[in-house]
This record gives C-alpha cells, sequence and structure tokens, in this order.
C-alpha cells in the first residue's frame, strides 16, 4: 500500500500533436509516453532520441498500459523518470535476463529492455546471446556510442580501432584490445533471432528509418514472432571530445562505415 | 504558414537543428539561456513545416505548428 505521506512528482505531457485551437495546429510533438521533463542528458546525446522514438513507436501501436521496459545501467538508468509506462530496474548487463523472466511470467505484456554498449556487449554478453538463443519473445534497443559513457568515458567492446577514450589514451590497439564486437553480426547466425537492424541518429533522415526499425521490433514481438533487436548508433560528443555536430559527422563517416546500416537479419 | 517554437530554456546548444534545418532558419541565439548556453532561435522566414529540427532534436524542445 502506497504511503500517505509519500512525495509524488507532478509531471506535465507534452501538447498532443494535431489537437487544434483557435489559431494553430500542432504538427509536431512529443509523444504522449514521454513525460515532459527535460533530460539529463549532455548536449547531443542520442539517448534523448531514442527515448523518442520508442514512445513514438508505443503510442503507436497503442500498448502503452502493456509495456513493460527494463532500464539498464548506464547513461539511460533513469529512463524511469522520463517514460511514463512500467519500468523496472536489472543489474548491470542482467537486463535481457529480467526481461525473460517479466514476458515468461506475464505473456501478455511487452517487454522490452534498453540498454547501452558498456551493458549489453561487455558485461551482459552472457545474457543477450543467451536469450538471443532461445528465441525469447522480446525486444531489445541497444544504444551504441562506443564509450562507457556514465563512469567517465572508457574504452567499450564497441569502441573503434584507433579510437582515444579514458583508458585507451593513445588509441585503441588491435594488438593489445582486441577488435571492436558487432554483436548484431554475432547474433545473426543464432536461429532465434528473428528480426535484427542497425540504424543511426545522427541525422533527422536517419531518425526517420531508426523509427520504423524500433516500430518493425515492436511490431514482431507483438505478433509473437521472436527475439527482435535493433542496434542504434548514437553518438556521445562528450566522450569523443568533439562538438555534437561533428559527433554526428563522425557517425555518418567513421562509425557507420565499421558498423554497416540497415537490416542484418529479418524472417 | 507552418512555424516552429524552440523552448530556449531546454535547448542544451548542440545545434543540430541548425545543421538539420533544409532552409537553413534556425540561428544561433546572441543571448545566454538560463543553462548558459546560447540557444538556437527561428529566425522567422519561409518554414515548410518538414518537421527535421523536431525530430532531430534531442532535448524535446520544439514544437512545431501549422
Amino acid at each position: 500500500m502506497r504511503p500517505k505521506n509519500r512525495k509524488t512528482k507532478k509531471r506535465k505531457n507534452y501538447p498532443a500533436i494535431k489537437q487544434s485551437n483557435d489559431t494553430t495546429t500542432v504538427l509536431f510533438s512529443q509523444p504522449a509516453s514521454l513525460y515532459a521533463v527535460e533530460n539529463h542528458y549532455c548536449a547531443g546525446c542520442g539517448h534523448g532520441i531514442v527515448h523518442r522514438l520508442v514512445c513514438e513507436a508505443i503510442d503507436e501501436f497503442g500498448i502503452r498500459e502493456r509495456v513493460i521496459a527494463v532500464a539498464p545501467v548506464g547513461c539511460a538508468v533513469i529512463a524511469y523518470d522520463y517514460w511514463n509506462f512500467d519500468v523496472t530496474e536489472a543489474a548491470h548487463g542482467r537486463t535481457p535476463a529480467v526481461a525473460t523472466g517479466i514476458k515468461r511470467v506475464r505473456p501478455n505484456n511487452i517487454v522490452f529492455t534498453y540498454q547501452g554498449d558498456g551493458d549489453l556487449a561487455a558485461i551482459g554478453t552472457a545474457e543477450i546471446i543467451h536469450a538471443a538463443n532461445r528465441g525469447e519473445n522480446i525486444t531489445i534497443i541497444f544504444v551504441n556510442n562506443g564509450v562507457y559513457g556514465m563512469t567517465g568515458g572508457q574504452m567499450a567492446p564497441t569502441t573503434l580501432a584507433g579510437q582515444r577514450t579514458a583508458t585507451t589514451i593513445h588509441g585503441r590497439s588491435l594488438r593489445r584490445e582486441g577488435y571492436p564486437i558487432k554483436i548484431l553480426e554475432m547474433l545473426a547466425v543464432l536461429p532465434g533471432t528473428k528480426y535484427l537492424e542497425r540504424v543511426s541518429v545522427h541525422s533527422a533522415h536517419e531518425v526517420l528509418r531508426a523509427k520504423r526499425a524500433i516500430s518493425k521490433a515492436f511490431k514482431m514481438q507483438i505478433d509473437n514472432k521472436g527475439f527482435s533487436m535493433v542496434e542504434v548508433l548514437s553518438m556521445c560528443p562528450t566522450y569523443w571530445d568533439m562538438t555534437p555536430i561533428q559527433a554526428a559527422d563522425r557517425i555518418k563517416n567513421e562509425v557507420s562505415t565499421f558498423y554497416p546500416l540497415g537490416v542484418i537479419k529479418s524472417c | 504558414m507552418p512555424k516552429i517554437k524552440i523552448d530556449k530554456d531546454r535547448c542544451k546548444g548542440c545545434y543540430l537543428c541548425v545543421v538539420n534545418c533544409p532552409n537553413g532558419l534556425i540561428k544561433v541565439s546572441k543571448t545566454l539561456n538560463v543553462k548558459g548556453v546560447k540557444p538556437a532561435v527561428f529566425s522567422g522566414g519561409k518554414c515548410t513545416g518538414c518537421k527535421m529540427c523536431a525530430v532531430i532534436c534531442p532535448d524535446g524542445g520544439i514544437i512545431v505548428y501549422k
């Protein structure tokens, strides 16, 4: 039972899309599943965009009352402050395992996880591979920015060769730290995965493509097709030591050549 | 004519909207906002309502009106 003296945050919603009044019609606003609070992300961070895309997909299918999200450990750890649906939290990297449990107990709910690359590709590699191998009917949103953002920009497994981070100050050496890991290509060989796509948020057109991919991943789960995962290449201007515009250009010219965009697997 | 409204106190100054506006209608302000950054401002002009600025804004600070 909720204690009586508990302070509840008052959070407003954005104006609804196409709500016409006397003078103007709203063409674009934020989705209803997103609270109208300011997020804590750095300027130019892609997390804010991906949060909105997830909410737009959920509002599109009208599944807000059925969704249960599992937030990661990482920059998006307090995603529950921004999403107006049920969100739970998991230990670092164990997000697919928690989502598996929730989906098996409540199969009518739509369960998705939202993970970063330090969470999914480093400490949570075992969980993601086995969740994919079991073919769990969950959706994974994997935000790949190539560094550990929350803890100070250390090298992640997805850091590109030669990239300077807090722990590879002369650039990532393939001889010492190994090769960047391509999670989607790795999961594509597993028969349990049904839909894998890599998108980016470095420009407005790519954001629109990312929205389609995220919507399709949710659609796969709604139709009980199986494991679906979308990798979103995102900017981290703070720990790439760049302006947000330079970071967006880096994704276009450098990151997306190593991590090719597009559908990796669809069946 | 379509127009956009930028919440200047929500702007963190990434200027992704400035480079993504196909008509170059968004400019950088000369004054600071409460966060201490120079926010993006809508300079007026012929907005086509393509929503590209609002789509790329990571902070949900842009609302497009028709």
